[in-house]
């Protein structure tokens, strides 16, 4: 549980290792990248055996940093972030095998890489806004040299945007914090002591303040109408940063809504809830429309994660403790998804053939062409699809049920999304691997691309074992999720509901 | 052996078979790559076979339940038990799907993996027929489109993809719906249990607290599960999906779709839907019931002016499913007071879940050997004088269409007489209607009998071979059981008697 915080150091050195180690040779940068996530990944599961969940952060180092502003070098824990750094870890592993064949400055790349992903260790565990906000700013900077050095369709465009949205809702977020801090007169920067200075405003500025905080974080959740950064990313990106961006980095968004944003101030969360929700379940059916006439490969999966992530929006809009459990389910489920999503259709299929027109891929046999690829895809737009048996099925019906409870208007808008989210991800598995089908259909696979080689069979069968398994025993993270949603720091935004 | 978990073995049994034959498909000889579905197929029989000497028809509960605990965080427990209606629909799902594999494996392209999905299709179907929660109900009945969507699209005619496509959205759309009303269940009643859910339902306060959020959300989630199970009988009008999907599948896909999956949507309302929603069935019986009509009548007609025979007979489908819904509702519209009509309504009911699915994929396979000796063709204007060339596959497929007009004698005529002589004496005017159905049918079958097998051996019909061992050892238990059911129709009604008359003894 203590080894925590080691992620983050752990991926800083790996970093320094691995662009060290990339002077030499690719291949040990590789290794080194591969045993520093797995290390990290491995400690956050080591953590999570022992964990004993209950409400409240549990404290992992506390102490001064900058003691003129109150600013401590504060990380802790709850089930919350608990689930997001298990993914964290998950994700990163993933990517790195997904990243196996990246031959030009393959060290400069898993440096970046790993920086990047000690950002978001830090992030999910910082219980101090200017930690946070340090962490968060370390992730953005590689993730803006990963995208513009090693992306492809478009990627000056989709980095420079990537990084402006990142930043201006980065700044909204400080804005919004520092007029807490400064008009209610705090002692720190830790949440407690802003939620209490924000409470000590009227409520006219708590509103200022609570828009401000959560437009910032929203924007980097990927909430509609602010989203547009997301699919532009994602398809920019190179296949690791893509499964990063929507596996973790978006929900750095949407756990600093739920950390810090809506308990700032829950009676200017509340006076906006309704607004909230609407364009969480606007976003949700409003991309799965955009999706489902996409024509290049990657853009249908970058409109199906926003889509998705407006489920967890709503769950968090909701605000009783079965959406919002939901909702950081939800996180985990998506983050696994997306990244297998995204490693398919980049890896799998696009550095194969070279095209992610879906007009292209209709044309060939590609089930034949790429067998394995085929079968992981369908299991995984199952997933997406929010069948039951995946990840996504427990996570969408639990904040169905918590969306019901409050409201059952934006329920009812949901499951028009679910509906949606079917539609584009069948169009998708048509489409791309089944294009073309004919008598031939099953004799011996065409060998005419590049056999799938082992890393990427790992790191799909890595992401699928995680989604069923979630699927069918979702106790382990809701009996992590749920106790922490009973803490006091949570109870004023918590509306309604069973808990 | 009493301690085995009977139930889990019947479902599980095809899901582990579909994973075998599915990783030993390079390993084995072709030969076994087809044989091995096929047994492990058979396998719902035998252990069905195995549920039925288990079986206590007198006890009116569930038998051979199974529950343990499993998501503690949604209340949600694995839950299986067995009743005479899921036995009935077990031992069909049992008959049907070995013999649509077996019939039609000789000309299926690659037969492991076509098995494989074949076997996830059935464990699919019997979980649901199993299955008394929710939460793992919902994960048979969800997890049943995919196996169905390859094996219509990849192994499926010209038209397939759309086809395939259509029917899937047609489905998840209407189980997306299903699945907020169970959401606002666990919401309101904490459980995803149907027993439970069912015993609040009974004395109101389910209703009573669904209404919390407003008057009108209580039958709001009624139509949500109402929407789910419509699509899938399906309830006209929502079944623009079925004649392209039942159509364009292979043939022993067509033969399973009408066999047993039709039957997963009657299977709901009865399970689920009546239980849990006594009292808005009750109020919206009466529009229910002219859509019953509406299927009943329109899907005939609709079958008489079809040229494709798989067409016609997918809209008799329809017709024939129509007429157990049409019971349903009448039994739901007018109450406790006749219970003699509501105990034939329903016992007829199930009778003809079970009869149709004989007849209708006994015809789907016939018109499957038609088609394949066409060369693909399978239009009413392809075939003509087959009955001289080939007496015996004229003769099984002549009783096969009796069966499924309604012949005394043969399966079908019990089920649709017990249907009407129910909805007779619960809502004559409603009877007198689907009359017109029977009408239309017997025409449509006999226009088909005709101009196939009847006049002068023209276009496919001339030199039509006849059938083979293997072609005539599948279509034998079929046309066995019609017989045998027509004139004993005790063997099936004593299975589910007790339980009928129970249902009609406690009507709201």
């Amino acid at each position: 549980m203590n080894a925590l915080p080691c992620t983050i150091y752990v991926s800083f050195v790996g970093a320094l290792l691995a662009l060290a180690a990339g002077s030499r040779s690719a291949g040990a940068a590789r290794l080194v990248a591969l045993l520093t996530a797995l290390t990290a990944w491995g400690i956050t599961l080591a953590a999570a055996l022992d964990f004993v969940p209950a409400a409240g952060l549990r404290d992992l180092v506390n102490m001064p940093w900058v003691p003129e502003f109150g600013i401590r070098y504060h990380l802790a824990v709850d089930g919350i972030s608990l689930t997001l750094l298990v993914l964290t870890g998950l994700a990163a592993t993933a990517g790195v095998l997904f990243s196996w064949n990246i031959k030009e400055r393959t060290g400069e790349f898993f440096g970046l890489y790993l920086a990047l992903i000690g950002g978001v260790y830090g992030v999910f565990m910082s219980a101090d806004a200017f930690v946070l906000f340090v962490f968060y700013e370390i992730a953005i900077v590689p993730k803006y040299f990963l995208i513009a050095n090693w992306g492809s369709t478009n990627r000056e465009y989709g980095a420079m945007k990537l990084v402006l949205y990142s930043f201006a809702g980065s700044a909204l977020v400080l804005a919004g914090l520092l007029w807490a801090y400064a008009a209610g007169r705090a002692t720190g920067f830790g949440f407690p002591e802003l939620v209490a200075a924000t409470g000590r405003l009227d409520l006219l500025q708590q509103t200022g303040i609570f828009a401000l905080v959560f437009l910032g974080f929203a924007t980097l959740a990927g909430m509609f109408p602010l989203h547009t950064w997301a699919p532009t990313g994602h398809v920019a990106a190179p296949t690791a940063a893509s499964m990063l961006l929507a596996g973790v980095v978006m929900k750095l968004g949407a756990y600093g809504c739920l950390r810090v944003a809506l308990p700032l101030s829950p009676d200017a969360f509340h006076l906006l809830q309704p607004y909230i929700a609407w364009l969480a379940v606007i976003g949700i059916i409003y991309a799965g429309f955009v999706a489902l006439v996409q024509e290049d490969f990657k853009f249908v999966i970058g409109y199906s994660s926003v889509s998705h992530m407006g489920f967890v929006l709503l769950g968090l809009a909701a605000a009783n403790a079965t959406a919002i459990s939901g909702a950081v389910f939800q996180m985990f489920s998506h983050g696994v998804i997306a990244s297998l999503l995204f490693a398919v259709v980049g890896r799998m299929v696009y550095e194969r053939t070279h095209t992610r027109q879906l007009a292209d891929l209709r044309a060939m046999p590609l089930h034949r062409m790429l067998p394995f690829p085929a079968v992981v895809f369908v299991l995984a737009g199952m997933a997406s699809m929010g069948l039951p048996g995946f990840s996504g099925f427990p996570a969408e019906l639990t904040i169905l049920i918590g969306a019901w409870q409050t409201n059952p208007v934006w329920a009812l808008g949901a499951a028009a999304g679910v509906l949606v989210a079917a539609a584009f991800t069948l169009r998708a598995i048509q489409v791309s691997f089944f294009g073309r089908t004919g008598p031939d259909i099953c004799t011996t696979p065409l060998e005419t691309l590049p056999a799938v080689t082992w890393p990427e069979k790992a790191g799909a069968l890595l992401l699928l074992g995680a989604t069923i398994y979630l699927g069918l025993s979702p106790d382990t993270l809701l009996d992590w999720i749920r106790p922490a949603l009973q803490s006091p720091y949570f109870h004023a935004i918590l509306t309604g509901g069973a808990s | 052996m009493n301690s085995w978990p009977l139930l889990s073995l019947i479902i599980f049994t095809p899901w582990v078979g579909a994973l075998l034959v599915f990783v030993l498909r390079r390993r084995v000889s072709a030969g076994v790559g087809r044989v091995l579905p096929i047994l492990l197929s058979l396998s719902t029989l035998v252990l069905g076979g195995l549920a039925l000497g288990r079986f206590d028809p007198a006890v009116t509960g569930l038998q051979l339940v199974e529950k343990h605990a499993w998501i503690t965080a949604l209340n949600v427990h694995y839950h299986l038990g067995l009743d005479g209606l899921s036995l009935v629909l077990v031992l069909l799902t049992g008959i049907v799907s070995p013999l649509a594999l077996f019939g039609t494996t000789r000309s299926v392209r690659c037969p492991a993996i076509h098995g494989a999905l074949f076997l996830l299709l059935q464990g699919s179907a019997l979980g649901v027929f199993l299955a008394l929660d929710f939460f793992p109900w919902f994960v048979f009945w969800e997890l049943s489109l995919i196996p169905a969507f390859f094996l219509i699209k990849l192994w499926g005619g010209p038209g397939a993809a759309r086809a395939a496509y259509q029917f899937v959205i047609y489905t998840i759309g209407g189980s997306a719906f299903m699945l907020l009303g169970f959401a606002a269940l666990y919401a309101t009643a904490g459980t995803f249990d149907f027993v439970e859910l069912a015993a609040l339902a009974r004395d109101g306060t389910l209703a009573t607290r669904l209404a919390a959020h407003g008057a009108f959300w209580p039958q709001a989630v009624f139509l949500g599960v109402l929407l789910g199970l419509a699509v899938k009988v399906p309830l006209f009008p929502f079944h623009a999906w079925l004649p392209s999907a039942y159509a364009e599948a292979p043939t022993g896909t067509s033969m399973f779709l009408t066999g047993v999956m039709s039957k997963m949507g009657v299977y709901g309302f009865l399970r689920i839907l009546w239980p849990l929603f006594p009292a808005p069935l009750h109020a919206a019986a009466g529009p229910l019931l002219w859509l019953a009509l509406g299927g009943v009548v329109l899907a005939a007609f609709a079958a008489m002016k079809q040229t494709d025979l798989k067409r016609m007979v997918a809209y008799s489908s329809v017709n024939h499913l129509s007429y157990c819904l049409l019971a349903l509702f009448a039994v739901a519209a007018s109450g406790p007071a006749h219970p003699d009509a509501t105990a034939a309504a329903l016992s007829g009911t199930i009778l003809q879940l079970f009869n149709h699915g004989l007849s209708a994929a006994a015809l789907f396979y016939c018109i499957g050997i038609l088609e394949s000796r066409a060369g693909g063709a399978r239009s009413l204007d392809n075939f003509g004088g087959v009955r001289t060339a080939a007496p015996v596959f004229a003769g099984l497929c002549g009783i096969a269409m009796f069966s499924s007009l309604g012949l005394p004698g043969l399966n079908g005529f019990v089920g649709e007489f017990l249907i009407f002589r129910g909805v007779f004496g619960l809502a004559p005017w409603a009877a007198a209607v689907a009359t017109l159905g029977l009408l239309a049918t017997a025409l449509f079958l006999l226009t088909f009998w005709q101009r196939v097998f009847h006049g002068p051996a023209a276009g496919a019909g001339v030199n039509f071979r006849d059938l083979d061992t293997g072609e005539i050892l599948t279509l034998a238990p079929f046309i066995v059981l019609m017989f045998v059911l027509g004139v004993y129709p005790q063997l099936l009604a004593g299975l589910i008697n007790p339980l009928v008359t129970s249902w009609a003894a406690t009507l709201p």
